[in-house]
């Protein structure tokens, strides 16, 4: 058949069948693949998708959102620049939600989900959503800020349910005495039937925020209706929680599949949860010390000997190694643990633990385990996929932390790994050729030395041939940081051989503009590239200034890219938003700033809708 | 201006790249030539942003870390010192750690007497801030609550029921 009859035969299909055939494509990327075909595919798609990801929030607006996209039901936006996570964008920058939030209630979407990240959520921000949104099932906050327990406690109580539950309690008790065809007849048309369905929070979900704690009662104000509750992780709250209201909220709800406490709630009440909800397949504890000859411990292993169907474990906020025993009956059917804020559990207590936990997928852990440590998770964790070693030291000079050899241990003993994040006090060229052959499947590799700049600890080279083996031999890295001391070398290696790279890291790397026009020449699928204090200037940020439209956004501070070079590229390239990011105390304003100054920290981002209108003082768009 | 002639460029400078506004290591730490001890990293002067670590993430360790570490005084001693509850077991490897690191004995406890037979007592502030003789409550619930160590002389401690 040629391309022509083919054609033809597509167009036959009924805007229903292609619909139909959409709704198989979850992934947002295949439906944006889609939506390029043809403009009918385009519309039919866009009138179809209900679920949106918007990877940097300035890159649209609302209006544009809810223009192309009005059955939108689940949202996912994210804000600040990744190095804010490093402190490295002051307070004030900008990533507020309540604009999109105030859009989408005027234009009656009806969102169930809202999915955030590093974003500026404020408490009038979340009392909008909790009442303007009658089917909102989902809210989950990773990295925010701005708001506090008051603005948890609106979304808690989700007004517009109540308001219609005390309408029908009114009225059921007129039933009997007014006559019953007028009363039936008012309830029902008032009352959504709906409402006998679970109206209400399915999930709350904070990951890492900094909630400001108004030791309020938020958990109170789950309504006693509320019995829909499937996941609740509150861990990075740091105040007491009425735990009473706590596990009677447990209680009712019997599709509880996921809770994680915070640091105040204590093992009795975790033991006291885990027989309401023995059906939890996500755990993670408060407070985890007791002492272990008493009635309470005993009862807590008993309760977890009950839960069979936990999966996913994490906590230990406060911890007495001598608790855990009771947590070894679940390890056996573990797949993902977490204890990289347990720095109390001892390196032979990690190391006990560990044995035990031989269907392991994902692990996070702190360099306490040790190389030695890590020896073991080689030889137990066999399904091991995901990896993750965080620094337990960070202000001394890292005496616990890993080195090499944990790296290459693993390397050796897990054959599935495909994700790591380490942070090691020193690294080998030759350990990384190693894990380069040992593992070609990455496809997130992160490497941290607590030194940015520490070389070979055998050779004192720089670690250059390290990462070139890893990008050589694993073909489908799509995430990238490196660090150690390093030379424009890395760069030609990582130009030439990641081809599937989309996120790259650097700090204190490089020797010249070469280095980066590598990495902007080579990675053709870069999305996001985020460099610090390294000596890449004007002449490599100008040299494909079309380059940045394909990617999602540049961070560049502490190089050499001076100011007219910025202005240079902005005048240039009108879609995109060159934001220079100026602080206290660096001159009075645009005027006197000279174009040969260095710009301390630029975020360059492409977007359909200029220059944003929140930017704070110290954010110039050029 | 030296930005003609660019000095800076052609500096002779051990010093990381791009680091002259930036909170950088002092002078004496940009020891990463190879013919010398590179392995130590930039000490005091941390440089902002390194380790990448979240802020969420460095302030709960930072908290986890400190809050079993107490300090202890001791009556007369020009310094205080500190040690970590974590690492004791029960309430003798404890004060066997106190008389080790003051250089004294503490005697044996009873419920009746306090402590016989020595110049000291060890004695703590609990969280009310009330200041409590070491030994009455059981461990994990002493290790909780005890906020401060203080090894007292005996003759100030005969009210906490110390026999001298």
């Amino acid at each position: 058949m040629c391309l022509f009859q083919f054609q033809s035969v597509m167009n036959y299909f009924p805007e229903e069948v292609l619909e139909h055939v959409f709704d198989f494509l979850t992934s947002h990327r295949d439906r944006n693949a889609v939506s390029l075909v043809c403009k009918s595919w385009c519309s039919v798609e866009q009138f179809s998708r209900e679920k949106v990801f918007i990877g940097n929030c300035y890159a649209v607006n609302p209006e544009r959102l809810i223009a192309r996209f009005p059955r939108l039901r689940s949202l996912t936006l994210k804000g600040k620049p990744h190095f804010a996570d490093f402190n490295l964008v002051p307070d004030g920058w900008g990533g507020h939600v309540y604009p999109w939030i105030e859009a989408m209630a005027k234009s009656g979407i009806n969102l169930e989900e809202l999915r955030l990240k590093r974003m500026v959520v404020s408490d009038e921000s979340l009392e909008l959503l909790a009442k303007s949104f009658p089917n909102f099932k989902s809210l989950v906050l990773v990295s925010c800020e701005g708001f506090t327990t008051d603005g948890l406690a609106a979304i808690a109580s989700n007004c517009s349910c109540s308001a219609m539950l005390f309408v029908i309690q009114v009225f059921s008790c007129l039933y009997t005495q007014v006559v019953p065809l007028l009363v039936r007849g008012y309830c029902f048309s008032v009352v959504d039937d709906s409402i006998f369905h679970d109206r209400f929070l399915r999930e709350l979900d904070l990951q890492e925020n900094e909630v400001d704690d108004r030791k309020g009662q938020w958990l109170k104000c789950f309504p006693e209706s509320c019995t829909s509750l499937v996941s609740l992780n509150f861990a990075c709250l740091k105040g007491e929680v009425n735990v009473a209201a706590l596990e009677r909220l447990v209680a009712r709800c019997p599709n509880l599949r996921s809770l994680r406490l915070n640091h105040t709630v204590p093992l009795e009440v975790l033991q006291k949860i885990l027989v309401r909800a023995p059906q939890l397949s996500d755990l993670g504890t408060g407070s985890f010390t007791h002492d272990p000859d008493s009635e309470t411990y005993i009862k807590l292993t008993n309760a977890m000997k009950n839960c069979h169907s936990i999966r996913s474990l994490s906590g230990f906020l406060d911890v007495n190694g001598r608790c855990l025993p009771a947590i070894y009956p679940i390890c056996t059917n573990l797949t993902s643990l977490n204890l990289s804020y347990a720095p109390g559990i001892f390196s032979n207590e990690l190391i006990k633990l560990i044995c035990h936990c031989k269907k392991i997928e994902r692990l996070w852990i702190l360099d306490t385990i040790g190389d030695k440590g890590l020896g073991v998770v080689a030889n137990t964790c066999k399904e091991l996929q995901e990896l993750r070693v965080f620094p337990s030291d960070l202000y001394g000079v890292g005496n616990t932390a890993v080195t090499e050899e944990g790296l290459v241990a693993i390397s050796a003993g897990c054959p599935k790994l495909n994700s790591i994040l380490y942070f090691c006090q020193q690294m080998t060229n030759a350990a990384l050729i190693t894990v380069a052959k040992n593992c070609p499947n990455f496809i997130r590799f992160r490497l941290c030395t607590l030194n940015p700049i520490v070389p070979d600890a055998a050779t004192n080279q720089p670690l250059d041939e390290g990462f070139g083996a890893i990008v050589q031999s694993c073909k489908r890295l799509t995430r990238l940081s490196v660090s150690g001391l390093l030379t424009d070398q890395v760069f030609l290696y990582i130009g030439m051989y990641a081809e599937q790279l989309e996120m790259l890291s650097i700090a204190f790397a490089g020797d010249s503009d070469k280095g980066m026009l590598c990495v902007l020449n080579g990675c053709k699928k870069l999305k996001k590239l985020e460099i610090r204090d390294s000596p890449f200037g004007n002449m490599a940020l100008l040299s494909d200034m079309g380059k940045y439209e394909t990617m999602r956004s540049l961070w560049m501070s502490s190089c050499e890219v001076t100011l007219g070079g910025c202005k240079t590229l902005a005048e240039k390239m009108p879609r995109l938003n060159v934001e220079i990011i100026n602080e206290a105390g660096e001159g009075d304003g645009e005027a006197t700033y000279d174009n040969r100054h260095r710009v301390e920290k630029m975020y360059l981002y492409r977007t359909l809708v200029g220059p944003r209108k929140d930017a704070p003082d110290f954010v110039w768009t050029l | 201006m030296d930005s003609d002639l660019n000095l800076k460029a052609t500096e002779l400078r051990l010093g990381l790249p791009g680091t002259i506004d930036a909170i950088s290591p002092p002078k004496n730490s940009k020891r990463s030539s190879p013919d010398s001890d590179s392995a130590t990293p930039p000490p005091k002067a941390q440089i902002v942003g390194w380790p990448p670590v979240r802020s969420y993430r460095k302030n709960n360790l930072a908290e986890a870390e400190s809050g079993s570490f107490v300090k202890v005084s001791m009556d007369g001693a020009p310094y205080l010192r500190k040690i970590d509850l974590k690492v004791y077991n029960g309430y003798v490897e404890l004060l066997e750690g106190l008389e080790k690191m003051f250089k004294l004995t503490i005697g044996e406890y009873s419920e009746r007497e306090g402590y016989k037979g020595s110049e000291y007592a060890p004695a703590y502030e609990d969280k009310d801030g009330d200041l409590m003789l070491v030994g009455d409550v059981p461990w994990e619930m002493f290790k909780s609550s005890c906020k401060r160590l203080r090894i007292m002389k005996a003759s100030d401690a005969r009210g906490l029921g110390c026999a001298v």
